[in-house]
């Protein structure tokens, strides 16, 4: 017997379970937590019921919250996927300096405190005369959103077979239906992917959301981040509850139509 | 240049809506007063520098995003060797439960840390009820409890590069080392880390920058009595309308998270060279 080798695997295959159960666990508790049939959030709840999902029907401020919210990911999505896949084509022809700093620049706001630019965004507009509006919102959200879908559009298009492109060209098909008929097929579940973490990101937005919205426009991250720190209410283990399921069928619905995980895991 | 020409619809909306917002932020902070218009001065980099308090407040937000980036790595290393190594089937399932984080909801996320680690919490319960403790202990609010759920909440960001470099790996590679007399540890700490390096630095260089600014996670699991950066950012800018003082902590926290950054990559790259030569 290697006892090395065992000790190896144990210790290895421990930390890996204990992590992967940590990783999985909050989720499943709000979840559980959000069928609750008690007043006060305890877990494990010592009865169910569905009372917190039905007090969710005449919650209007947490409906309007989450329509905001909505609104402003499919738009900013839709821009950051118009502008960001041309970049991108940019980005995987150019071979020379720029389109190395071109990237840099675009992937930057992963990196960069999304804070403080939230904050150099609420002086450029309150400069301009601009008030805090969906317009603002939207704006701040396309330049956080379109590192995601850089990223998995690149990674596509670094797995393109150029020979593909040449034949189309060859044939006499001119670049725009090449794109068309070639390239846009082939990307497209990269792009797919790209767009949805970049409208979860968008959509679970707080420190740009902060300095962009007022008080028509709250975000529904920020109304659940006032109601958790307050006072608690059970609705908002229900509104969890609610934005778990739908993100869950989600990713399932693009893990069949895209290949989700193992994309965003290349 | 046809190619060029795609990346400036982009290049343009970034000029406008991101260079210049950051232009700005480094023109009010270089402003006397408490007003844009108040003339160049360098006293509100003075006025930061000169108070311990504030030292404190950025020195504690880069160490409690250096602690939660360690325990990212420590704890999700095995995870991704486990993923890699895994077979078909448990391997789709693992990397499911890694990327679902991704795409759930920080808010949901921390507020299920709440009700995890409060007084009446899940943690607290157990620890009562095997007598590890006879009162319950405080882990809301704490350092401690800001690093473990700081370090759950961007584990995945952590891994995922991870398992990219440790599948590029050529499984040969172990084989030799174990056909050379190598056991399982020496072979890991000197092939398969090593091998994995470029794996680590793109980890760590993104989970310590999510960490740093997870403002949600800093602010609902530390409470008013842990403040860091991105706290103190939102109170001078908001709260107290303190524009060009709020400006320069956010130049400051910005310069020192990507100098933390660049000091990584560097060191990394000597390391490289290093072994190459």
């Amino acid at each position: 017997m290697d006892w090395e080798a065992l000790s190896f695997q144990v210790v290895f295959t421990l930390v890996a379970a204990f992590t992967a159960i940590v990783l999985v666990a909050p989720t499943l508790v709000i979840l559980i937590l959000s069928f609750t049939a008690e007043d006060s959030l305890h877990f494990p709840p010592s009865s169910y019921s569905l009372r917190w999902y039905a007090a969710l029907l005449d919650a209007n401020e947490i409906g309007d919250a989450a329509l905001v919210s909505l609104k402003v990911a499919l738009v900013a999505v839709t821009c950051s996927v118009l502008l960001g896949v041309p970049a991108a084509l940019a980005i995987a022809r150019g071979r020379s300096g720029w389109a190395r700093w071109l990237d840099l620049l675009f992937m930057s706001p992963l990196i960069l405190p999304a804070l403080a630019f939230g904050f150099a965004c609420l002086m450029l507009f309150s400069l301009v005369g601009i008030q805090p509006s969906l317009l603002t919102l939207t704006l701040g959200h396309v330049v956080i959103s379109v590192p995601f879908v850089l990223r998995t559009t690149l990674a596509s298009l670094s797995q393109l077979d150029p020979a593909l492109l040449d034949c189309s060209l060859s044939l006499g098909a001119g670049p725009v239906t090449t794109f068309r008929r070639i390239t846009l097929p082939l990307i497209a579940p990269g792009v797919a992917s790209g767009a949805f973490i970049a409208f979860m990101a968008s959509f679970d937005n707080v420190p740009v959301s902060l300095f962009l919205q007022d008080a028509r426009t709250q975000v529904l991250p920020i109304h659940l981040w006032d109601i958790i720190q307050n006072q608690l209410d059970s609705r908002a283990a229900s509104t969890c509850g609610v934005i778990i399921i739908v993100t869950i069928l989600l990713m399932l619905l693009m893990e069949r139509v895209a290949g989700f995980s193992s994309r965003v895991a290349k | 240049m046809a190619s060029l020409r795609l990346a400036a619809p982009l290049g343009g909306f970034f000029a406008l809506f991101f260079v210049v917002p950051l232009g700005l932020l480094l023109f009010t902070s270089t402003q006397a007063g408490r007003q844009i218009g108040g003339g160049f001065s360098l006293e509100q980099y003075a006025g930061f520098f000169s108070d311990t308090l504030n030292l404190s407040v950025l020195w504690n937000t880069l160490l409690v995003g250096a602690k939660a980036t360690v325990l990212c790595l420590v704890a999700g290393y095995p995870l991704a060797w486990l993923t890699v190594r895994a077979p078909a089937r448990l391997q789709s399932v693992l990397v499911f439960a890694i990327v679902l984080p991704i795409v759930t909801s920080v808010v949901v996320r921390t507020f299920a840390w709440i009700v995890i680690l409060g007084r009446n919490g899940l943690v607290n319960t157990w620890i009562l009820e095997l007598g590890l403790s006879a009162t319950p202990l405080r882990l809301l609010f704490s350092e401690a409890g800001v690093v473990i759920v700081l370090a759950q909440v961007q584990m995945p960001l952590m891994v995922l590069p991870l398992i990219t470099s440790l599948q590029r790996i050529d499984p040969n590679l172990g084989s030799a080392s174990a056909a050379l007399g190598a056991g399982a540890w020496r072979t890991f700490f000197k092939v398969t880390l090593p091998l994995s390096v470029p794996g680590i630095v793109a980890g760590t260089i993104l989970t310590y920058a999510a960490c740093v600014t997870a403002f949600v996670t800093q602010s609902l699991i530390g409470g008013s009595r842990l403040l860091y950066m991105p706290m103190m950012i939102y109170q001078q800018a908001l709260d107290l309308q303190n524009w060009p003082f709020a400006a320069a902590i956010s130049v400051i926290f910005m310069v020192s998270v990507l100098l933390v950054i660049a000091s990584l990559v560097a060191v990394s790259r000597t390391r490289a060279a290093q072994a190459a030569a």
